[in-house]
């Protein structure tokens, strides 16, 4: 499965919870595919999309919370997958895209080939883990995670699809956390 | 002397309301007192960049975060503070220790407590030196920054500041 399908997989699943984005193809991939004002697009701070969903998590506890993760990302803080389980917020729900590659930087590797990160996220304490490798297995993956006690992940293994030609964020920043802080609160 | 307990209070009183940080010696009195008091829920972060993330997301899910660190964590977190805190107008109170001020200290705190202030300055994070006397006014100035500016603001602390206990 491309990167591109997974996230169209999963576009029509998500209804109005946080979202939090990993930058580089994860962000700008799925601007394009649904842009929505509870997605937080990070356009930079590589590897803190855990740590911003997980803050989102906690302040949030009545409501489902979204990370669409990239394997770069985790790979980067990877302690921040220990923070999670160790917070244990039930409404986590940690989706990761896992292309083997830096692919936004000109598709050099990661290290994803060899280590299986939804093993990393169980060993550290995550209530359950599941990877995917098929378009058609997101939605129920994604409906089983949903209804169980958090934090849980979903791997979502894929090939690199990401075409740069695609338009980055036309949000600035502020916007970008306008619209989510209000899809929050308002 | 500042005591860590009104401090503390001081922090809750004004709407403070979400703790995480990485330990300093300088900041362990600080600290046990964050954990003796089970209702603050203080997270132990893995790194300071974590923490910074942390924060950033508890704010945008309506609290008001405090990330407590040593300034060799700073540098960690520099990239965090620029590319998401600076640009996206999301405000934090970092409370840093500040190793290696006056160049003495363990070898490893010398550099960064030299270039405490000026990396502070240089990246446009302000600040204060939090000292045992201005604690209600550097944290006026904060909130101001924070709910005005929306933008972090750090306060400086100094061996000696705050009670150890280690």
């Amino acid at each position: 499965m491309k990167g591109i399908e997974a996230f169209e997989a999963l576009a029509p699943l998500l209804k109005n919870e946080p979202t939090v984005l990993a930058n580089g193809f994860i962000s700008r991939a799925f601007f394009n595919v649904t842009d929505r004002k509870e997605n937080f697009y990070m356009i930079g701070s590589m590897g803190l999309a855990s740590s911003i969903g997980l803050g989102v998590a906690l302040a949030q506890p009545e409501r489902k919370t979204l990370i669409l993760d990239g394997d770069g990302n985790v790979l980067m803080s990877m302690g921040t997958l220990a923070m999670i389980a160790a917070c244990a917020p039930k409404n986590l729900i940690h989706i990761v895209i896992d292309n083997e590659v830096y692919e936004s930087t000109g598709s050099q590797r990661t290290l994803s080939h060899e280590i299986k990160l939804e093993e990393v996220a169980k060993s550290s304490g995550y209530k359950q883990v599941m990877r995917v490798t098929r378009p058609e297995d997101i939605q129920p993956a994604y409906e089983k995670l949903y209804k169980a006690e958090g934090p849980v992940f979903l791997l979502i293994k894929v090939e690199p699809s990401f075409d740069s030609s695609q338009g980055r964020v036309t949000h600035t920043p502020e916007e970008i956390r306008d619209r989510f802080m209000e899809s929050i609160t308002g | 002397m500042l005591s860590s307990k009104i401090f503390v209070d001081k922090l809750r009183g004004n709407g403070f309301d979400f703790f995480t940080g990485v330990p300093c010696s300088l900041l362990s009195g600080l600290i046990a007192e964050l954990e003796a008091i089970p209702e603050i829920g203080y997270i132990p972060s893995v790194r300071e960049d974590a923490g910074v993330g942390l924060c950033a997301g508890a704010y945008m899910g309506g609290k008001l975060p405090v990330l407590l660190m040593q300034n060799s964590g700073f540098g960690y977190s520099l990239n965090a503070f620029t590319s998401l805190n600076l640009i996206y107008k999301i405000p934090v109170l970092v409370i840093m220790s500040w190793r290696g001020c006056g160049g003495n200290d363990a070898p490893e705190h010398i550099i960064m407590g030299d270039i405490n202030e000026p990396l502070l300055k240089t990246s446009g994070m302000e600040y204060s030196v939090l000292d045992a006397d201005n604690a209600d006014q550097v944290l006026a100035t904060a909130l101001k920054k924070i709910n005005v500016e929306k933008v972090p603001y750090t306060l400086l602390v100094k061996k000696g500041l705050f009670d150890e206990r280690h």
